[in-house]
């Protein structure tokens, strides 16, 4: 599923809204929670998941085929956890059988 | 952020009720749980993929007592950023 799938399933779900709306809210998700992350904010979503910036320091690495030494600058980079529910639900273990896993 | 922030983002932009706009929220990440759930990826450009992965048993251990234990086969979610969004995140802060 990409995302125009999602967008039209969303509109399909919501008849009274046009095409338009429905690109219109579902790509404001998405860039509400990029900006949150720009801002290093954590964002949690019940029962799907949530998302934390991790910092990674700056250090010398290498150049896997000449071995020769380069330097990674310091980056941000985004982190997923999966949340209970959707976990469960993708691993087939249900809704609503909750406290078994 | 929560989903509420997120919902509220949404009503300001297009002019829907809160009701409304959570409803639509909801769903949309309804859909996406129903679609991972079946084990169908779903992508999102700008944002990053979201991918079920199959995990084969595995002999572990208990790290506490040291017996010997199967880990079952299971199906894991994992998330792979989009290039822009890991980008994005760099952009803000300047590089060395």
């Amino acid at each position: 599923m990409t995302k125009r799938d999602l967008i039209d399933e969303v509109n399909k779900r919501f008849p009274h809204l046009s095409r338009r709306d429905a690109e219109v809210i579902v790509n404001s998700i998405f860039d509400s929670m990029v900006s949150a992350m720009e801002q290093g904010e954590r964002i949690e979503i019940r029962g799907f998941g949530s998302f934390v910036v991790k910092h990674r320091r700056a250090r010398e690495g290498r150049n896997p085929k000449s071995g020769a030494m380069v330097s990674v600058s310091a980056k941000r980079v985004p982190f997923f956890k999966v949340g209970k529910e959707l976990r469960l639900r993708v691993d087939g273990k249900g809704v609503g059988d909750k406290e078994t896993g | 952020m929560t989903k509420a922030d997120i919902i509220v983002r949404i009503y300001e932009k297009v002019g829907f009720s809160k009701k409304e706009a959570t409803d639509v929220v909801e769903a949309t990440f309804e859909i996406i749980k129903n679609c991972l759930e079946h084990g169908e990826k779903v992508k999102i450009s700008g944002f990053g993929n979201f991918v079920v992965n199959s995990k084969r048993p595995r002999r572990g251990r208990n790290p506490q007592t040291g017996d010997e234990i199967i880990i079952v086969g299971r199906k894991v979610l994992t998330f792979k950023p989009s290039h822009i969004l890991k980008k994005n995140l760099n952009s803000v802060s300047p590089s060395t």
